[in-house]
């Protein structure tokens, strides 16, 4: 916060000195100040996690030698386990065609959740018409379509893509709609004095103020296309790494089990990393109270 | 909406603005929520060529409503406003507002917020920088303006309000309480900051407040709105010669004179307009 109080403090200029020089080595000193602290703070959020870390592999792990290896595992017998399914090339078999389904499946929750809020937010005909079923769906459990859509597109890949579209797509829609509908009225007012355009209120005013909210909506989306890839591939597929945990489920196999529940996992905190970042990126002013 | 012949009211603006009001309010009387509640009930106000009319009235009054309609956001339910003696039914080119919220766009830099009435006309940026420069340098935003409205004092931001609207070369300046969310040494200076930005050029300025101090300091005339339905009391003749210093306008006997008027006038409206 101490970049909030430039400005007013260095008014009656000291002789010899340009006001707008000092004001901006004022600047410079507090964005240093900004800087160290942040980076501090990232030192203690990596300490603090990997310490959780520790503790929680070691529970695992002690726990893990203590049961019978039908039932479960340790991490380090996963991990070895691990290796031997990336040695073999199996893993990366597997994963890939769960990839090509999540990001068809996502880009597609993208094309068309975007616009399907903006129209919502926008036109009382399309709300008026489409929000029972956004709020059907969004409140469903999407595991109860999953029969349905095998029964319709059999087990190939667009069966698949359907399941993690409808998955993900209405944080989308939802999230777009909000951020369409949440714009400040007092800006739309500055926009309408200043003579803008319909167009110009667009790109100037609507779009970036639902920015944030739709780089939200990707971040939840992302988590909920994970969930639908998994679950598509459990009821639909003999690939993809849903069935991988399947099969070595129905084997006894805990330690090549929890592999690829570990690899989902991770995917998880990447994707949510990457889509936090472009949120960050895309709404600076959003942030402004953490400095 | 009554002109109707479009030779004959442009001869009427020519003849008109030789003399008569650049704006003027006739009749005009603002309802709403169906009629329930009257901003301002056949209200008449005329505002000459390149004078600071400041309104002042208790809060409540229809003081913002009034300035919508002169600046074309709202219309008025009854009656008209004349700009340069033409009904004005849109925000008017010539016409540049300055917000009590600041009103600026978060996702843009000061720089690219005090551009903005410059971009939506489409000029280039060189011509920005040629307009902008001058008016950052004189408000003290040159050194601040990449950064966004958050990272910036409310001073500071409101300079940037004050750019954005002057680097239109408006006729015509409206004021919505443009200072009443700063504190009260920013507020005079920005003030300061006004008083020698209108000697330098000629602008007709609607200004409302709700300080009789600051109506006194920036106005040529002072017209005192009673509550609601607003309705003009009084216009008064500031008479306080300029250029004006602040300071010195405060020490008059003019000032007093005026201020204790004013108050006098508003007491029972206030007290109207709280309980």
């Amino acid at each position: 916060m101490v970049q909030t109080s430039v400005g007013d403090a260095t008014v009656s200029p000291t002789p010899g000195i340009d006001p707008s020089a000092a004001r901006a080595a004022v600047i410079d000193r507090s964005r240093a100040v900004a800087a160290a602290r942040r980076r501090r703070e990232e030192a203690f959020r990596w300490f603090v996690r990997l310490l959780s870390l520790a503790v929680v592999l070691g529970v695992w792990e002690l726990y893990g030698r203590s049961v019978n290896k039908a039932l479960f595992a340790p991490p380090s017998a996963v991990v070895s386990a691990g290796f031997e399914m990336t040695r073999s090339g199996e893993l990366w078999s597997y994963l890939r065609g769960s990839l090509v389904v999540l990001a068809y499946g996502f880009g597609i929750a993208l094309v068309l959740g975007i616009p399907l809020g903006v129209a919502i937010a926008r036109s009382r005909i399309v709300d008026y018409a489409l929000n029972w079923y956004v709020d059907a769906f969004n409140s469903t459990p999407n595991v109860a379509l999953v029969p349905l859509i095998t029964l319709i597109f059999g087990f190939d890949v667009s069966a698949k893509v359907i399941v993690v579209v409808i998955s993900a797509i209405f944080a989308v829609i939802v999230n777009t709609e909000q951020g369409v509908r949440n714009v400040d009225r007092r800006l739309l007012e500055v926009a309408h004095a200043f003579r803008s355009s319909e167009r110009q209120l667009w790109t100037d005013v609507v779009i970036p103020s639902a920015l944030p909210y739709i780089a939200a909506g990707l971040r939840l989306a992302v988590g909920r296309a994970l969930v639908g890839m998994v679950v598509a591939e459990f009821f639909t597929s003999i690939t993809g790494i849903g069935y991988l945990i399947v099969r070595y489920s129905n084997s006894f196999q805990p330690d090549h089990l929890l592999v690829p529940i570990v690899l989902v996992m991770a995917l998880g905190i990447a994707l949510t990393t990457i889509t936090r970042q472009i949120e960050k990126r895309i709404a600076p002013w959003t942030g402004a109270t953490e400095d | 909406m009554t002109e109707s012949s479009g030779g004959a009211s442009v001869l009427n603006s020519r003849v008109s603005s030789l003399n008569s009001p650049k704006m003027r309010v006739e009749g005009a009387t603002r309802t709403f929520s169906d009629g329930a509640v009257v901003a301002f009930e056949n209200l008449d106000l005329e505002v000459r060529p390149n004078e600071t009319i400041c309104i002042v009235g208790p809060s409540g009054c229809g003081k913002t409503t009034l300035l919508r309609c002169l600046g074309g956001l709202l219309q008025p339910s009854e009656g008209r406003v004349l700009l340069d003696g033409q009904p004005v039914t849109q925000p008017s080119p010539h016409v540049a507002m300055v917000f009590q919220h600041f009103g600026l766009f978060p996702w843009k830099t000061v720089y690219d917020n005090a551009a903005y009435g410059l971009k939506l006309r489409g000029l280039s940026r060189e011509t920005w920088e040629i307009r902008l420069r001058p008016y950052l340098d004189l408000v003290g935003l040159s050194g601040f303006d990449q950064m966004y409205p958050y990272q910036l004092s409310g001073g500071m931001q409101q300079r940037a309000g004050l750019v954005r609207a002057l680097a239109l070369n408006p006729d015509v300046l409206l004021m919505d309480e443009p200072f009443g969310a700063l504190d009260a040494q920013t507020r005079e200076l920005l003030q300061e900051e006004l008083l020698r930005i209108l000697e330098q050029e000629q602008k007709t300025m609607v200004f409302i407040t709700h300080s009789i101090d600051e109506a006194i300091v920036l106005g040529d005339r002072i017209a005192v709105l009673s509550a609601r339905p607003g309705h003009i009391r009084e216009i008064l003749e500031v008479g306080l010669p300029r250029p004006r210093n602040i300071q010195a306008a405060r020490a008059t006997d003019r000032f007093s004179e005026l201020r204790s008027h004013i108050w006098e006038e508003l007491r029972p409206e206030a007290a109207a307009a709280v309980g």
